[in-house]
């Protein structure tokens, strides 16, 4: 028999996990100290291995999530470190997944779930729907879900169909549900590690185009510092970032966009424009203040998602922007996003998917006067 | 359509019986409606690893699980399709390591599932197969570059599910069992007596669908023959973890429904159980499920790390079950087989191959206006402007293009 595990889990009237999290220095593996080019990969990972280590709730389960480490790789480790009890594959069965969290979140867990990929979470989409969006509301609040449904999603890496879905606004557009969606290494750190320790449930959408890309980041840093804001019990949740300052134009964009967007700033920097651009980070709650401020300032924004446009995302800040920034306005605001198309196969992705190109095209539209 | 709808009120007399037919194929075959459901007490085996005939008594059958060794033309015929299958596992495994590909599930190892799933049906019965399934629906009769394109990634499918009655190979899991389910129940409606093999793979059968669309099938007295290939692994969840159940033939049972388990390396006793499942679903008495027993020999796709979750020592024991080389062993036995057969039999293999090389090395141009023509039957307002939008920036690229050809 092996030993129990002990909750302490404060969402629901354990002991309290801020103590056992204050504990989690003890995650720091042998790392290389300073900055070091990591993986979102990686970082996601380290940020599991690093919740799983500061609190003995935090389980991890899904498709392949255990011996395999993941289609991605990112639970990867987890069950030799941790054990089969707190790192395990499932069924092959989404709805059970998702339900089954609902459950040991209700007594004492903090289940972090993986969706192998975002069509793949569809079959649960009951549960998401009328549960796990709904229970705090039903419940007035007695019954907290901490729970986190990690969704690799998106496009751009040649995958075939139901492998590159942008599924973001349907959970967006649910009320209950928070949903994270990181677009830099340090951000994949910190926003996971913000997702596990919030007590509503989050769909961490994870830009599966960018589980690869590297950036310079200390991940002992990143660690210290989560813990000591989880002790001052501040958190980034809800806060956009301006990821490139500019003066002319707004660019919003989240995940997978991010990288494009910059890459459209710094085309556009050639041609004399300054581009702020800014990384929404957490799509709910959303972030009016940085985005509006900024808009404010450049009088002009474009909107940039790989989503289909309409009813998405994108058309809620779209409208968002509008209704707070209307007077400030020099153009009318406007959207580079996926085609209302099914996601196209992979040799005609690159058509469908917001370019630099593109995103130029937009800017060069919003009424300039010379 | 090559069906043609009829929306008159069908004749009662062409609806299949729906009370318990189940029991009266029992009682036909003398034994209770338990007995008839539950799988026999061992998978029926007909040839073993090296070729042999097993001796009648050692085949798994008994009363009420009997099946006659099928003729020498459908055993020749199967033979050759195995070849066919594993030579064109084996080229678009090479096809996608060479990058002409973009990604290939391979059912090296699966064959004598694949070619006895589209023996056993004929022209007017339809199938639904999985990713897994190329094999099976090239089998069927549909032309093999058209099969790969989905794997080429040009189009999500590349021939016409109507006029073959195949389903478009589908990726979420047991979605396509409930299609089965409904073309089953369309055609109990109009009166054809079309069976539907339904296709999916050990993991599979965990999900919801599964449940729903056996559930379906038998309350609705429908001919469909669900078909799992149990290869032992889903992608790398060996089969314990997905179900405790004695088999999942077992599963059957819980249904009201026919079970049966079958060696999946074994074409004869494959299409021995086959033939015999549509058969009776043709006749009327319901659903069956059949479970193959397989093994999936080489990695989920090449995508996939399998030595990450399996011994290669695993791997070696089943080489040794391979259902084409066993295949060849029992005919040449039997002296249906000899060097001019296998030659040409070879060649024929070998023709497929060359037709995939070059089907799938050209590089067949895309058009990006294809992305805005059959989202529906006519375009609407909104994709007319974006499929304007995207002609525009094109023309603008290929104009600057020129320009800097130019220069
Ligand atoms: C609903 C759904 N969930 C997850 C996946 C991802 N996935 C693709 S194949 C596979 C394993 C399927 O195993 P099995 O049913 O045994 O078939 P096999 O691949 O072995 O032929 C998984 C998990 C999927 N395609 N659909
Ligand atoms: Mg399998």
């Amino acid at each position: 028999m092996s030993p129990t595990i002990t909750t302490s889990s404060e969402a629901n009237g354990n002991v309290s996990a801020a103590t056992a999290r204050a504990a989690a220095s003890a995650a720091a593996s042998a790392e290389a100290t300073g900055p070091q080019p990591v993986t979102m990969a990686k970082a996601l990972n380290t940020a599991l291995a690093d919740a799983m280590h500061a609190d003995s709730s935090v389980l991890v389960f899904g498709e392949d999530v255990g011996t395999l480490g993941g289609v991605f790789r990112i639970t990867d480790g987890l069950t030799a470190t941790f054990g089969e009890q707190r790192c395990f594959d499932t069924p092959l069965a989404e709805s059970g997944i998702v339900g089954m969290a609902v459950g040991m979140a209700i007594n004492g867990m903090r289940p972090v779930i993986e969706m192998q990929f975002d069509a793949f979470a569809y079959p649960a989409f009951e549960q998401i729907i009328s549960h796990v969006a709904k229970m705090h509301n039903r419940t007035k609040g007695a019954v907290k879900l901490p729970m986190v449904i990690r969704v690799p999603y998106g496009g751009g890496i040649g995958g075939v169909e139901h492998h590159c879905d942008s599924s973001e606004a349907y959970y967006a557009h649910t009320a209950g549900l928070k949903v994270f969606t990181p677009a830099t290494v340090a951000d994949g750190y910190r926003m996971l590690r913000e997702a596990i320790d919030s007590d509503d449930p989050v769909v961490f959408m994870e830009p599966k185009k960018l589980y690869w890309s590297k950036d310079l980041v200390d991940l002992a840093e990143l660690r210290t510092a989560h813990s000591a804001a989880a002790q001052a019990g501040t958190s980034s949740e809800g806060r956009a970032a301006v990821a490139r300052p500019g003066t002319d134009a707004t660019l919003i964009a989240y995940g997978p966009s991010v990288p494009t967007a910059l890459a459209a700033a710094e085309a556009a920097a050639l041609e004399g424009r300054s581009l702020e651009v800014i990384d929404v980070r957490t799509i709910v709650p959303f972030d009016d203040e940085t985005v509006a401020a900024s808009v404010r300032k450049t009088g002009r924004a474009v909107v940039i998602a790989e989503a289909h446009g309409f009813a998405s995302v994108s058309s809620e800040i779209v409208a968002r922007v509008q209704e707070r920034c209307f007077h400030h306005l020099a153009a009318p605001i406007r959207r580079v996003t996926g085609f209302d198309i099914p996601y196209p196969a992979p040799k005609l992705e690159k058509y469908y998917l917001p370019g630099v190109d593109r995103i130029l095209d937009a800017v060069d539209d919003l009424q300039w006067e010379n | 359509m090559t069906i043609s709808a009829n929306h008159t009120a069908p004749q009662q007399a062409s609806m299949a019986p729906t009370g318990n037919a189940l029991s009266e194929t029992a009682k036909k075959f003398g034994i209770s409606a338990e007995d008839y459901m539950l799988p026999a007490r061992h998978q029926i085996e007909m040839v073993d690893p090296d070729g042999r005939l097993k001796p009648e008594g050692e085949q798994g059958t008994e009363p009420g699980h009997e099946y006659p060794l099928p003729g020498d033309a459908e055993l020749l015929a199967a033979y050759e399709q195995l070849v066919v299958g594993r030579r064109v596992n084996d080229q678009n495994s090479a096809l996608v390591r060479q990058g002409r590909m973009a990604v290939y599930p391979s059912s090296h190892g699966q064959e004598a599932c694949q070619v006895a799933a589209a023996l056993c049906l004929s022209d007017g019965d339809w199938m639904f197969p999985t990713y897994r399934d190329a094999v099976a629906v090239m089998t069927r009769g549909v032309d093999p570059v058209q099969v790969m394109t989905i794997f080429r990634g040009d189009w999500h499918g590349g021939f016409d599910p109507l006029k073959h009655k195949v389903g478009i190979q589908c990726t979420p899991l047991t979605t396509q069992l409930l299609h089965a389910v409904g073309v089953a129940h369309a055609a109990k409606l109009r009166g054809e007596d079309t069976v539907v093999l339904a296709m999916c793979g050990d993991g599979a059968t965990s999900e919801g669908d599964f449940h729903e669309a056996l559930n379906f099938a038998a309350v609705f007295h429908l001919p469909v023959i669900f078909f799992v290939q149990n290869n032992k692994y889903a992608i790398s969840v060996p089969l314990a973890h997905q179900s405790v159940a004695p088999s999942l033939a077992h599963k059957a049972v819980g249904y009201g429904m026919a079970g049966e388990r079958v060696d999946g390396n074994d074409v004869v006793a494959l299409l021995a159980v086959l033939d015999r499942a549509v058969k009776l679903a043709r006749e009327g008495s319901g659903p069956l499920l059949i479970e193959a027993n397989t093994y999936r020999m080489q990695a989920h796709t090449n995508a996939d790390d399998d030595t990450r979750y399996r011994e290669n020592s695993e791997v070696a024991e089943w080489r040794a079950k391979d259902p084409v080389n066993r295949m060849r062993a029992y005919l040449t036995d039997r002296g249906l087989l000899d060097d001019a057969v296998e030659t040409r039999i070879v060649e024929h293999a070998e023709a497929v191959a060359t037709q995939l090389r070059e089907g799938l090395s050209e590089d067949v141009p895309v058009d990006p206006q294809e992305l805005f023509r059959h989202v529906f039957s006519a375009p609407t307002p909104q994709l007319k402007e974006q499929s304007a939008l995207l002609a525009d920036e094109l023309a603008r690229d290929a104009a600057s293009a020129s320009q800097e050809a130019g220069k």
